[in-house]
């Protein structure tokens, strides 16, 4: 039974394995895996040379790095909120409108963000005007183009993360909360004192795997944001790899920078797994 | 008691409207390429529309749906989904069981479950990837699309999490009244499972919906694109180069109403599928991140 699924993995995922040899020759298509020159670790080298691959390597940090934090700030304190709301169909209803963007590609949220975004009357600009705040070049300015990452990325997600908070609050004991009434503590000394205490280990779970992903900044939305007047700051790993591997046709080089990256988030998502294995007794099956 | 104090109900309030404003900024892009697309041209090329349409027409979407190459697309796109999400539910279905065993069952279980993690841990890249691809002969093939996305691992580990939680006696009868492995999955299993497997549905449709980038890599001729290669290519590129279109369609491409009418039909089928499942996820996901 699980014959069909192994055939599937065996041809797509570690056939391509093997192509990583790629990162090591100066590969030319016509000659093939076969008859390509070996050049050791000269793809590599020049990774660690070219200027702009640096740049990339930073760009991806600091994007993931900051994406990171906020995806585990924004929705923990979100679900804190939420969980305040007493009337249950309006919780409801504040749900789905919230899980709604995760389920939204970033195709159609980058056709609708580049509108809105837009110096030439998009609404957040005309929003803006009305404050007498300049219209702001959001995706044209490479640190705007970060801050515009990170900030839509996590509107996108919070809403969605927001659900293991949530379950997380479900299985706090009420007892708990009883006792601390009857102590005379105000609600917000029960947050402070039983519910943020409680949600600690989920919160570190999550923050521990979300690190395995630190060299993963968000290939398809970057994509579908970015332009030339932004490669500079708003580059990252995966959208390089794409311009030099596939467009550009440097296939050893692609390969090297994409197998630099399989290896550092390997290394990183073992650790991670292993650290939310040890602390909070997680397992994934 | 705590919900009686004055302090209390005025947190209360606010908390109520600072949620609402928040879920509200969730909504509201989406409502502005609603109200755009059903707004008038003129209106629409001179930023007027907020999120109410200004002369209401349906002339955008009539231009859509006379559109041959986006009809094309949405056809790929329907297809894909369906024949996609079909086979990805069998494979982990099938792959989900002897997973569920326990060691001395099904020997060997443990390393069948490491190749199958490992490769959602590493890759062999991009590069190597499309190589693969290309020998096999199916770059321009719709092919392209299902297959190398075939197994989802971490809809496999969801599913056999789910397994994991049926009761084992239903299963030694059935095997006791002489039921083989086959059939007590498609008896006993498939229809205790009908729950988590629509779950699964989704997010598999959702994915195979939503999907761009192989369309965009491995298919070259603009009639086989899926939808949201078509709108990406259109809409976020804005590249009419690589299409083989009249001035005519040329014109209407590039008007606001129009896009905003090819979004939003890009948007709707996920828009009313999610609503119904909502109450599945929290299940679902817990079952995949935390367990306890």
């Amino acid at each position: 039974m699980i014959l069909p699924s192994l055939i599937f993995l065996i041809i797509f995922n570690y056939i391509p394995m093997g192509g990583i040899v790629m990162s090591f020759q100066d590969f030319k298509p016509w000659l093939g895996i076969r008859g390509s020159e070996w050049i050791g670790l000269e793809n590599y080298r020049y990774l660690f040379d070219r200027r702009d691959s640096m740049q990339v390597i930073w760009n991806t940090l600091l994007i993931a790095g900051l994406k990171i934090i906020f995806n585990l700030l924004v929705p923990f304190t979100f679900a804190i909120f939420l969980n305040e709301i007493r009337n249950q169909l309006y919780k409801r209803f504040i749900q789905t409108m919230v899980y709604l963007p995760h389920f939204l590609s970033w195709v159609i949220l980058g056709g609708i963000l580049i509108d809105i975004l837009s110096t030439d009357g998009g609404i957040v600009n005309r929003f803006l005007g009305l404050f007498g705040i300049g219209p702001i070049f959001f995706l044209g300015n490479g640190d705007w183009f970060r801050v515009t990452v990170v900030v839509t990325d996590v509107w996108k997600e919070f809403g969605f993360s927001t659900i293991v908070f949530l379950a997380a609050l479900a299985n706090i004991n009420p007892t708990l909360y009883e006792a601390a009434e009857v102590d005379g503590a105000s609600r917000f000394k029960q947050t402070i004192y039983i519910t943020i205490p409680a949600m600690m280990p989920i919160a570190i779970v999550v923050g521990t795997l979300a690190l395995g992903n630190i060299l993963n900044a968000g290939f398809d939305q970057i994509f579908n944001l970015y332009n030339p007047l932004v490669y500079e700051k708003g580059d990252i790993i995966d959208t390089f790899v794409y311009r030099v591997g596939i467009i550009n046709g440097e296939f050893g080089f692609g390969t090297a920078i994409g197998l630099f990256k399989s290896v550092i988030s390997m290394i990183l998502i073992c650790l991670s797994y292993y650290i939310a294995y040890r602390w909070a007794n997680y397992r994934i099956f | 008691m705590y919900h009686k104090t004055w302090s209390y109900r005025v947190f209360s309030v606010f908390n109520n409207i600072a949620m609402f404003i928040i879920a509200v900024t969730c909504v509201l892009p989406l409502v502005h390429v609603l109200a755009v697309s059903l707004s008038a041209k003129s209106a629409a090329d001179a930023n007027l529309v907020t999120f109410w349409p200004i002369e209401f027409t349906l002339e955008s979407y009539k231009k859509t749906i006379n559109n041959p190459l986006f009809l094309n697309s949405l056809g790929v796109s329907v297809l894909r989904t369906v024949a996609g999400t079909a086979l990805t539910l069998l494979l982990a279905f099938l792959a989900a069981y002897p997973l569920s065993k326990e060691n001395y069952v099904f020997r060997g279980r443990t390393i069948y479950a490491w190749i199958f993690v490992f490769t959602m841990i590493f890759n062999g890249g991009l590069v190597p990837f499309y190589m693969v691809v290309q020998t096999l002969g199916l770059i321009d093939s719709f092919w392209v699309l299902i297959l190398p996305g075939a197994v989802n691992v971490w809809l496999t580990i969801l599913l056999l999490n789910f397994f994991r939680g049926v009761p084992k006696e239903l299963e030694e009868a059935a095997l006791i009244d002489g039921a083989g492995h086959l059939r007590t999955l498609f008896v006993i299993y498939l229809p205790i499972s009908l729950p988590a497997i629509a779950t699964l549905a989704v997010f598999s449709m959702v994915f195979h919906w939503n999907s761009w980038f192989d369309g965009l890599l491995y298919i070259h001729s603009p009639k086989k694109y899926p939808l949201a290669t078509y709108l990406q290519t259109v809409i976020v590129q804005r590249d009419l180069s690589s299409m083989s279109i009249s001035p005519e369609e040329l014109r209407l491409l590039s008007q606001k109403t129009v896009t905003s009418a090819q979004i939003f039909i890009g948007a709707l089928p996920v828009l009313l599928v999610y609503p119904f499942l909502q109450k599945y996820f929290v299940k679902g996901l817990v079952l995949g991140s935390v367990k306890e």
